[in-house]
């Protein structure tokens, strides 16, 4: 191959570029960048079944393989993003999905956590309440501090190199 | 009394510790709910494993049976299918799911080992088994007689799993 028809191939490679997204060795065709985006964050945001604490784009079960190609056939028969999910909910169920739905058995999921801050600062008000508020210093006080801190400055002064 | 608030956290940390040891004996953290408990069987089209007859959901329908994914890849279906052949010879309605396996492997094996199944569906590309929200084999499904599917256990049949689920296929119409 000459020197311009390799650099001609070169730039036909880069121009194909953003229309292949490959996932785990498997590459899917796209027609533009943006549908990869989709692809990739479809498959991020799906659980595999399988290996419990990885998603679909990093899992190399097989059966991580058949949903991404599922999703992959959904996509190119122009489903929507919510499409796609609930294909995967009505089959794996609600697993499948790092977000779980506010439901009557997940509420706990969902308003734990701010029940644990709302308890944990009650506790810090009731803490705080108990204690006793201080009182400010009586001007003999003032005085007796103000004679410390200046003793404890000119013994404590470092000698200067 | 205040002095009793004292014991809260020592309190919580008992609870906690029975909550963690009722669950030891919990049910694998493997095992998913199926959302397609009450649902009908997804419809497909296949064909038999062994005569190639072209195969539908109309085919499992007409008496409640098991409906069981197996392949020859999966060691845990090797160790299923003698109780299989048993529940068949006890008259179990079982129709079987060749789930992304090899036709020629899945005759030798069922040649070798007995064939408990009154049905073979190919499902050679997961196809079948991604609609029935398969994601390892063994997985087996209950269904009635109107395919509607009512139970589903994952991992392998055996007496001890029989014990529960009997009653549960018995029950089925």
């Amino acid at each position: 191959m000459n020197q311009p028809l390799r650099v001609f191939a070169l730039l036909l490679a880069l121009l194909s570029w953003p229309a292949l997204a490959v996932v785990n060795g498997h590459k899917y065709h796209f027609d533009d960048a943006e549908q990869i985006a989709r692809f990739q964050a479809l498959n991020e945001s799906l659980r595999c079944p399988k290996c419990q604490n990885q998603d679909l784009a990093d899992s190399n079960s097989p059966v991580a393989g058949d949903m991404r190609d599922k999703i992959y056939e959904l996509m190119q028969q122009g489903k929507t993003d919510d499409d796609i999910e609930n294909y995967m909910v009505a089959r794996y169920g609600d697993f499948v999905r790092y977000k779980p739905p506010f439901r009557a058995d997940t509420w706990l999921l969902w308003l734990g956590p701010v029940a644990a801050l709302v308890i944990g600062l009650l506790v810090v008000a009731m803490i705080r309440r108990g204690r006793p508020a201080v009182a400010p210093l009586t001007p003999e006080e003032q005085a007796r501090l103000q004679a410390l801190r200046a003793g404890a400055g000119s013994k404590n002064e470092e000698p200067k190199a | 009394m205040k002095r009793l608030f004292l014991f809260l956290p020592l309190l919580a940390c008992v609870i906690l510790g029975v909550v963690f040891f009722l669950s030891i004996g919990r049910e694998d953290k493997d095992v998913l709910p199926s959302p397609l408990i009450g649902q009908p069987f997804p419809t497909f089209n296949t064909d038999a494993l062994e005569s190639g007859a072209p195969l539908g959901r109309e085919h499992l329908l007409g008496k409640p049976a098991l409906v069981n994914v197996w392949a020859t890849w999966c060691p845990t279906c090797k160790a299923e299918h003698e109780f299989l052949n048993i529940l068949a010879e006890e008259g179990v309605t079982i129709y079987g799911i060749n789930y992304k396996d090899d036709d020629e492997k899945a005759r030798q094996w069922l040649f070798n080992y007995g064939n408990p199944y009154d049905l073979v569906l190919r499902d050679p590309d997961g196809k079948l088994g991604l609609d029935l929200g398969v994601y390892g084999a063994p997985e087996t499904f209950l269904i009635d007689s109107q395919g509607i599917i009512r139970g589903k256990h994952v991992g392998d049949l055996n007496a001890r799993v029989w014990e529960k689920l009997e009653a549960e296929y018995r029950a089925l119409k």
